[in-house]
């Protein structure tokens, strides 16, 4: 019983079909305190089709709605206390353990967040995928695996053939998430919950995704939940949208009003934060002397095996990488996961090896001793992606922002004391908090003690690498305009890192854009974006989602295939970019 | 693969070796002389300085070392001090009785061990849960001759189902095993029980549950493969701590291995014997922690053996 025998294919019915509808949902879990609610009274209908998307800020309550439509919420700890969920004819909320299994995967399907660990790593593709098939329709094993292919092909995956007898670890983020869709629509389900699931992928796999999940809806006609934080996946994707937060519905319109006339304060506070390309305030150009300068820096390492542990390959992780940081200039590195941008940033705090030269305020790094090194590590100072991980949760904030100076031997107690509490008060923490431990803060406020604790040594650089990437929109915005305004004030430099291209085109000066361990295109922001040269930089930009439902984004060809690997085997050279300066430092690559 | 497997054999080459110098130091400093025991209390002193010198004991510490290992590298383990035997074949002939009762106590160990914690992790925080951990801290937590003389008392003397001691049938196998297999299973419930917990939060099982599978293939196809890699890790280990375990257990059931053999080799201070089961075990829990090394890439295909 398929979906499209079951429905007339032409689209000429003049009620929209109603596939499912929510009543009054809540959703509550239980804690010490008594119930808390997570989800209050939110009704929705979703027709044949259409895509409606649930956005939201974190907290908002928008999984905890998709788990419970499924019947996955982690019971009996978090369960439905109201409501209705109605779906074919039946109370979801009302239905038993057996009956729901007969719904979940075949009728309603969902696909996660982290296609990383969403499939389980013991079991081939193939199996995973044919069990999905078998688990609701009573077909033989040959038969199950022959429709896994035809799923996968689906998905336009290349040698779904090959692909049915691997393991989730020999396939790329982009390729599970895939394999993760072709498994919920393998028995064409009428409703597909997408819970974020674009939001761990690079922008040109994210790109592919989306039109791929859109392809597949125009021929199946599945209505889609799509669960996002980012507006820009909402305006590309959704007809409808529903705003929560705190585990209300703020608001309800089509996409093209929410954008348009958003009625709510919530939702027009949510689109302002938004970061935009194009928009960036007009800086006047940097020019000071060089605060950091890199001069031909590579980075390899080399991975070892047989008897004797001899090289067997070596990771071109950072391949002969120039630039220059000025005083206060922004320095902005983008590019996709493993394109060596973080490599970088350890080698500028001596952390990883390297050939070439690495020069800091005018002292090269290369041949110093360990004092020496640490001297220099007060001049540069790292603010990471993951508040949460880089701050200790066994000691207390205002030691863990007056630690750098204990470490490097400034002032006396009381002085360090004092001076964390001013940090404190500059990146907007109160200083009663000085006693508090991490975790009694929200994720913002934790990238700001991160950000105080590498004031605290007054560096000349800051390197911030991903450090509003895992922040609510409107809690970057905040981060974001904090780091401008700390800037002004102290003038330290920062190097960015970041794969977000909105922000990095509203926060740098100066954009280098990598590929493979190397700089493809470096320039001014106004020459990367508003005149991108190379071929991966133009795929870059035009892969970004734009929040704005009314542009209309031109198709961008399709990447033929993965980013190839950084692994060379010893003796072999990756193809080397050569930069030409085309006027006013704006340099663009060639492969030679 | 092969080079692996080389590597590893020097490896464990090297572990014996150092294993054999330890343990020869170690009754070489003891103050228990092995002389005295054999030459009897009321041997003179010209004897003892005899018979100390026709074992070699009068010897520095390292020729000591140095011949018994020149004679071992050849295969000769030496002969026993009061029973004359060669201890190769004194061990020869107890082995197998031991092999016999380390396949039977692993097995229960396994078979209760993995039940209990699979099943305190699916009820976890609930009553069934607690119990069963309250059990295997018992379990754990209880000496061995207690658990071994209570089985030995209620099963063999009270009820007669099975013979008080003694070697040759299955229905003499059944109670020392389970006497080992029972003080093991503690261990193994409470790793099982947390690795699962994990496993159980991950999600690829939100995933599988998401495709409508049963909740018994969640857990047995999903998440028991998963959960079970540490605990493969830990049989290898748990050889080593088996060995500790034997020397009572044979010697409380009459059991002829070679745990009640270094019983009597320790109580007479009879070196050779000594050395020989030390490095028999040593062997064993170099191999056990090779065999569980080996098959968990069966079960992980991220593991690769390099």
């Amino acid at each position: 019983m398929t979906l499209a025998e079951a429905m007339p294919v032409s689209g000429a019915t003049v009620a929209p079909e109603l596939v499912l509808r929510v009543e009054g949902l809540c959703v509550s879990a239980r804690t010490e305190q008594g119930l808390k609610p997570l989800v209050q009274d939110l009704s929705f209908d979703l027709t044949k089709g259409e895509t409606l998307a649930i956005a939201g800020e974190s907290g908002s309550g928008k999984s905890i709605t998709s788990l419970a439509i499924m019947g996955l919420l982690p019971q009996p700890a978090v369960r439905v206390t109201g409501g209705h969920i109605r779906f074919g004819g039946q109370d979801l909320t009302a239905l038993s353990e057996p009956a729901l299994r007969g719904v979940r995967g075949d009728r309603v399907a969902m696909i996660f967040q982290e296609p990383m660990t969403s499939l389980n790593p013991v079991m081939t593709v193939g199996t995973q995928l044919a069990e999905a098939i078998r688990a609701h329709e009573a077909v033989s094993r040959s038969e199950a695996r022959k429709r896994a292919v035809e799923a996968l092909r689906a998905v336009r995956l290349s040698e779904p053939e090959r692909r049915m007898g691997q393991y989730p670890h020999e396939l790329s983020g982009g390729m599970r998430q895939r394999v993760m869709i072709a498994m919920a629509l393998a028995l064409r389900p009428e409703v597909l919950i997408a819970d974020e699931p674009t939001t761990a992928l690079d922008v040109t796999v994210q790109r592919e995704v989306l039109d791929l999940l859109r392809d597949l809806q125009a021929q199946l006609g599945t209505a889609i939940i799509l669960i996002t934080h980012d507006m820009g996946v909402v305006a590309e994707m959704a007809t409808r949208v529903i705003v929560m937060r705190q585990g209300r519905q703020v608001e309800t319109a089509p996409t093209t009003d929410i954008f348009d006339r958003p009625k709510a304060e919530y939702t027009r506070a949510l689109l302002a934060a938004v970061p935009r390309m194009g928009q960036g305030a007009a800086r006047p150009p940097v020019a000071g002397e060089a605060i950091a300068r890199l001069d031909d820096v590579v980075v390899r390492y080399s991975l070892r095996g047989g008897l004797l542990g001899r090289v067997q390959q070596n990771v071109h992780a950072v391949e002969h990488v120039s630039f220059d940081i000025r005083k206060g200039e922004t320095f902005a590195l983008v590019g996709e996961s493993g394109c060596g941008k973080s490599t970088i940033a350890k080698a500028l705090v001596g952390l990883a090896p390297h050939q070439g030269r690495i020069e800091i305020g005018g002292q090269a790094m290369e041949g110093l001793d360990a004092a020496g090194l640490k001297a220099m590590r007060r001049k540069v100072q790292m603010v990471f992606q993951d508040p949460m991980a880089a701050l200790n949760p066994r000691m207390r904030v205002g030691e863990l922002i007056a630690e750098p100076l204990l470490i490097h031997g400034i002032g006396d107690a009381a002085s360090q004391r004092a001076k964390a509490a001013d940090l404190m008060a500059r990146v907007g923490l109160e200083a009663a908090q000085f006693n508090r431990y991490p975790h009694e803060f929200s994720g913002g406020q934790r990238q700001r003690i991160c950000i105080a604790r590498a004031l605290a040594l007054q560096p000349d650089l800051i390197i911030a690498d991903e450090s509003v990437s895992a922040l609510d929109v409107s809690v970057q915005a905040r981060v974001l305009e904090l780091l401008r305004t700390l800037q002004a004030e102290f003038g330290m430099s920062y190097l960015f890192i970041s794969h977000d291209m909105a922000v990095v085109d509203n926060i740098s000066d100066r954009v280098a854009v990598m590929y493979l361990g190397q700089i493809v295109e470096l320039g001014s922001r106004t020459q990367i974006f508003d005149n991108p040269q190379h071929p991966y930089t133009r795929r870059l930009i035009n892969a970004v989602p734009i929040p704005d439902p009314k542009q209309k984004r031109t198709t961008s060809p399709r990447a033929s295939s993965e980013i190839p690997s950084p692994l060379h085997p010893p003796g072999q050279q990756p193809g080397r970019v050569l930069l030409r300066d085309i006027g006013d430092g704006h340099l663009v690559g060639t492969e030679i | 693969m092969a080079v692996y497997l080389i590597r590893r054999l020097i490896q464990s080459a090297l572990i014996l070796l150092g294993v054999s110098f330890i343990t020869f130091f170690l009754l070489y400093v003891l103050p228990a002389d092995p002389v005295r025991q054999i030459a009897g209390r009321s041997a003179t002193a010209e004897t003892v300085e005899n018979i100390r010198q026709q074992l070699g004991l009068d010897k520095p510490f390292i020729v000591q070392y140095a011949r018994y290992l020149g004679a071992l590298v050849q295969g000769d383990m030496g002969r026993s001090y009061l029973q004359k035997t060669e201890v190769a074949e004194l061990i020869r002939s107890r082995l197998p009785a031991t092999l016999l009762l380390m396949v039977g106590a692993i097995f229960c160990e396994l078979v209760l061990g993995l039940s209990m914690g699979i099943i305190a992790a699916l009820w976890r925080g609930r009553a069934l849960d607690q119990t069963l951990m309250v059990a295997s801290f018992v379990t754990v937590s209880a000496p061995q001759f207690v658990v071994s003389l209570l089985l030995l008392y209620v099963f063999a003397v009270k009820l007669g189902w099975f013979p008080i001691g003694g070697y040759g049938t299955f229905a003499h196998l059944v109670l020392p095993a389970v006497t080992l297999g029972i003080l093991g299973s503690g261990w193994y419930s409470r790793m099982m029980r947390s690795s699962m917990i994990d496993v159980l939060r991950a999600d690829y099982i939100r995933t599988a549950r998401a495709k409508g599978l049963t909740r018994a293939r969640v857990v047995l196809r999903h998440a028991l493969p998963n959960a079970i890699l540490p605990v493969i890790a830990m049989i290898g280990i748990d050889i080593g701590i088996f060995m500790g375990g034997i020397v009572v257990v044979e010697s409380v059931f009459g059991w002829p291995g070679i745990g009640q053999l270094a019983w009597q080799a320790i109580q007479r201070v009879d070196i050779p014997i000594i050395m020989g089961v030390t490095l028999v075990s040593a062997c064993a829990i170099v191999l056990g922690n090779l065999l569980a090394d080996l098959i968990a890439p069966f079960i992980d295909p991220r593991i690769r053996l390099r």
